[in-house]
């Protein structure tokens, strides 16, 4: 089996300030991580591939800097990485990128694609599903649990608002993952010390199967009018420790409290 | 001299950080307190490596580097000082005389198992009457047929009862003193071999401190390390080894004690405002910082000089006799710059206190550092 996963890198947004003048994120000095949704679907990928035997190609779009998070996932089991960076990519939306990635993946072979549900600097939840359409294969997103027949099917636990739904779906398909529902590996030493023995393909545009116009900028129809930060409201308080029927009473109390019941 | 990470220890040095954090952290307090050994910690540490740092891959390690074991250790150290010493006697005192004196039948046969975690391993020099005069050794190996029959005691041996191979000095020819002492790989559940009274400590109380006892106790002669005779040289050459992460765990207790303490300090509020605000709390944190940085050089300093084939005797003794100070210093400071809190169990400074004293301690007392120090200037 053939195992595609994209993944991003962000910023570790739990250490992110924002600049109170301009209301944007200071991202100077804040380590990049490889994003936790994506990080679950590299574990499935390499759970994937001890039981039923798989290769693993992790693939990012990004500044040359993005190789970071592909040496991570050599180090976590990964046995290829592919970055695609060009000027060309610049400046991309969610439909540019997902248009770069299924280029790639036109020129990749896959029985399945991963992908992180969404990334944490930008929470969109677009470009897994913009790659399934783009490349004509199914999709089932939010995924909670995986199980494979060994064959073609998976089953997939799939997270609901309110429940959740069992579904079945073939290869080739993509599936996209909960950070929550899965434990990722930790790097082991010896994929650390040997992860830059191993070859980050560089691709370009020049590499994949897309339209250049619909590729960075120019194919990016998204706008960002204004950015700003949330208004900050008065410090939370912490219960800890109570019951149930505690908890309910003590809301019930405070909702009272401030005349809303 | 160049201190920079490669590559690989900065990748190493983000994986170690967060294993620590995530997976030794919650327990430090709970294994402290029941003095419970942390098993569970040991199995996952193998998993991914961490038992087998700098062992070549060909014996089934990881082929890293010292640099990344002390780092292994400091991280470790920094949020749990019983983990920190469990892969520091493992890794030092184990591991690392089979490397460096075992034959290849030897490396073959227990470096694997070692290196995976699977084994657990531990080093029997010290005795009742031989602590820092190692060289008074009163068990004896008498050689008889294919065997050499063991008899006596060792006090205070780390991971004694959990680990599965111990490298245990013997006086095989008592008129030669020192150089009548020989090593020997003994492996849990021979004969004649058991696991004595475990001491009740100060620190470090997750890790097993026991007595180990040798009754007519027969060990194939193969498992004979080194050459009979050599084994005073193979104790004196593991323990300058074993500072280097001795020094790593002391330098961790002591970051770990800074941590707690500039975030205490920054969140403590007395006559209106928060204690980091005054001028002896800076001074004081200013104090310790600078140590603990100092610290890390010499440690670093010493790993370098290991990975590159330099001597690194007097290195690693600076480093131990360095950083375990520091580490009692700064503890102790983090202690009272917590106050009353800080002497409670609430809050890991107190136990950090507890843990760093022992640094003073064991694979060689400071005052032995001093020693090793002034004989490599004076001779």
């Amino acid at each position: 089996m053939k195992i595609v996963v994209c993944i991003k890198q962000v910023p570790d947004t739990t250490e992110v300030k924002l600049d109170p003048k301009t209301g944007t994120l200071i991202r100077d000095g804040i380590p990049s991580i490889i994003n936790p949704d994506d990080k679950g679907g590299l574990e499935y990928a390499l759970q994937l591939k001890e039981e039923y035997g798989a290769e693993v190609t992790v693939i990012t779009m990004g500044p040359p800097q993005a190789e970071a998070v592909l040496r991570e996932a050599f180090a976590m089991g990964a046995d290829r990485a592919i970055l695609l960076t060009s000027r060309k990519f610049a400046g991309a939306d969610t439909l540019a990128t997902s248009n770069a990635l299924a280029g790639a993946l036109r020129v990749l072979d896959f029985d399945l694609i991963l992908a992180g549900r969404q990334a944490i600097d930008g929470d969109t939840a677009q470009v897994g599903p913009q790659i399934a359409e783009h490349l004509g294969i199914p999709q089932v997103s939010y995924l909670e649990d995986l199980k494979f027949d060994g064959n073609k099917t998976f089953r997939i636990k799939k997270q609901l608002e309110d429940g959740y739904q069992i579904v079945e779906v073939e290869s080739p398909c993509l599936l996209t993952c909960l950070a929550s529902a899965v434990k990722p590996r930790y790097m082991s030493v010896k994929g650390i010390v040997e992860a830059w023995d191993k070859e980050v393909e560089i691709w370009t545009e020049e590499k994949i199967d897309v339209n250049e116009e619909k590729l960075g900028l120019k194919g990016s129809p998204t706008k960002v009018k204004k950015a700003g930060a949330k208004e900050m409201k008065a410090a939370g308080q912490v219960h800890d420790g109570l019951s149930p029927e505690e908890a309910a009473d003590l809301i019930i109390a405070k909702l009272k409290e401030k005349y809303i019941i | 001299m160049d201190f920079s990470f490669t590559k690989q220890e900065e990748l190493f040095l983000q994986m170690i950080r967060d294993f620590a954090e995530n997976e030794v952290k919650p327990l430090a307090a709970e294994i402290d307190d029941l003095e419970r050994f942390p098993e569970e910690t040991v199995a996952k540490m193998g998993k991914i490596g961490i038992m087998g740092i700098p062992v070549p891959k060909e014996y089934g390690g990881q082929g890293g580097t010292n640099q990344m074991y002390t780092m292994a250790v400091e991280e470790l150290s920094r949020v749990c000082a019983t983990t920190g010493v469990v892969v520091s006697a493992h890794t030092s005192l184990c591991i690392a005389p089979i490397m460096e004196n075992g034959t290849e039948e030897q490396k073959q046969k227990y470096l694997p198992k070692l290196a995976s975690g699977e084994w657990i391993g531990a080093f029997g020099l010290t005795e009742p009457n031989a602590g820092t005069d190692a060289a008074m050794q009163q068990t004896t190996a008498v050689e008889e047929e294919d065997a050499y029959v063991l008899n006596g005691s060792k006090i205070f041996i780390t991971n004694a009862g959990y680990a599965h191979v111990y490298i245990v000095f013997a006086m095989t020819d008592k008129s030669l003193g020192n150089k009548g002492i020989s090593a020997f790989i003994v492996e849990k559940g021979t004969p004649g071999f058991s696991i004595g009274k475990k001491e009740k400590k100060l620190g470090i109380r997750g890790s097993a401190t026991c007595e180990l006892i040798f009754e007519n106790c027969r060990i194939p002669k193969e498992n004979l390390l080194g050459k009979v005779g050599k084994g005073f040289g193979i104790a004196m050459k593991t323990l300058d080894g074993g500072r280097i992460g001795i020094a790593s765990q002391a330098l961790g207790i002591a970051q770990g004690a800074m941590d707690e303490t500039v975030k205490y300090t920054k969140e403590r509020k007395q006559f209106g405002k928060a204690i980091a605000q005054f001028q002896n709390t800076q001074f004081q944190l200013a104090e310790m910082e600078t140590n603990v940085n100092a610290a890390r050089f010499l440690v670093r300093s010493a790993a370098y000089r290991k990975d590159n084939g330099l001597p690194y005797s007097k290195d690693a003794a600076m480093a131990k006799l360095f950083a375990a100070q520091t580490a009692m210093e700064v503890t102790t400071k983090a202690v009272q710059l917590h106050g009353g809190y800080g002497y409670t169990r609430e809050y890991p400074v107190e136990r950090m206190m507890r843990d760093a004293k022992i640094t003073e301690i064991y694979e060689g007392t400071s005052e032995v550092q001093r020693m090793v120090i002034a004989a490599a200037l004076l001779k």
